[in-house]
């Protein structure tokens, strides 16, 4: 028997839904965790030389945009798996992906706001980079609406994932426009040679980037099982549907 | 825990995202179980899945 890969093994929605049972979990337990070791290094770290405490906005705020935009990517990646591998989950993790993902980048926009406003002086400037994270959240609402406005759900799943990659575009967009007349500050961490923020603030940031990464894979495991749980309750009625038009057709 | 003159800025912004991942977490959950419980009704009218009434056989 061929050897079969890890994404063919999940092909089967019973297996995945049990795999995802016992690994939500682990998930949610370790992301609580280290979001709460994560929140204790945020607190008692020293204020930043120029921000003062308000930099505290930065270890919820830098999460939430980095996984706004991996949410994007892992819509993206479970598109092409539909259109290309026609993979049985790849649909339900993309529908899984853009509500988890929305809400990611709806955070990354409210905090992002909220910072603004005492070190900018204003809420919202249609700054190159925040216009293009509005973009993606409009684009993550965009596929939400397009695939609830299609009643066949075969051609809602294809034109949903058409869409999914036509907006990758956005992912370097948003990636380079900090340096195209931004007022948002270039990339501290993920930029070329060594990250540009002190130890004492980068270790906060990144325990609470792991711990908000474990909840996203969380949050993103247990929406694919509802909706895969959505779809049985779906062929369950239409399965009793048939069986009494079976039984009506019979008793004539 | 003094945080400055911006205190507020950084609570709401912590508040906004407590909130919001309770919310979706919450919602999650709700969802599951009206899901579950749907498929637990349609079981107990007779309508399950195949490869269910294949194990009940087998």
């Amino acid at each position: 028997m061929a050897m079969q890969t890890w994404t063919q093994r999940l092909a089967n929605p019973t297996r995945f839904m049990a795999l995802s049972a016992r690994l939500i979990p682990w998930l949610a337990g370790a992301a609580c965790v280290l979001i709460a070791v994560g929140l204790y290094m945020a607190f008692t770290t020293p204020p930043d030389y120029q921000q003062g405490h308000t930099a505290k906005i930065m270890y919820v705020h830098v999460p939430a945009a980095w996984l706004s935009l991996f949410g994007y990517a892992l819509v993206a990646a479970s598109s092409f798996g539909l259109l290309v591998f026609r993979h049985p989950l790849a649909d339900v993790s993309a529908k899984a992906a853009a509500l988890v993902g929305a809400v990611f980048t709806f955070l990354c926009l409210v905090t992002g706001s909220l910072w603004g406003k005492p070190m900018w002086g204003a809420f919202w400037d249609w700054d190159p980079r925040l216009t293009a994270m509005l973009v993606l959240f409009f684009l993550y609402l965009g596929l939400i609406a397009l695939r609830s406005s299609i009643e066949d759900e075969a051609l809602a799943a294809n034109l949903t994932a058409i869409l999914g990659l036509v907006g990758i575009v956005m992912l370097p967009i948003i990636r380079y426009s900090v340096y195209w007349n931004s007022i948002h500050q270039p990339p501290s961490v993920s930029r070329f040679g060594a990250p540009a923020i002190h130890a004492s603030l980068l270790w906060p940031l990144l325990v609470m980037a792991a711990g908000m990464g474990l909840l996203f894979a969380a949050l993103h495991l247990k929406a694919m099982r509802n909706e895969i749980l959505r779809r049985r309750v779906k062929a369950l009625r239409l399965q009793r549907v048939q069986s009494a038009a079976g039984l009506a057709q019979a008793a004539e | 825990m003094d945080l400055g003159p911006h205190a507020v800025y950084v609570w709401a912004s912590y508040g906004a995202v407590a909130l919001t991942l309770a919310g979706l977490v919450a919602w999650l959950v709700l969802d599951g179980r009206r899901q579950q419980r749907l498929i637990d009704e349609l079981d107990r009218h007779g309508i399950r899945r195949r490869s269910d009434r294949g194990r009940e056989q087998g």
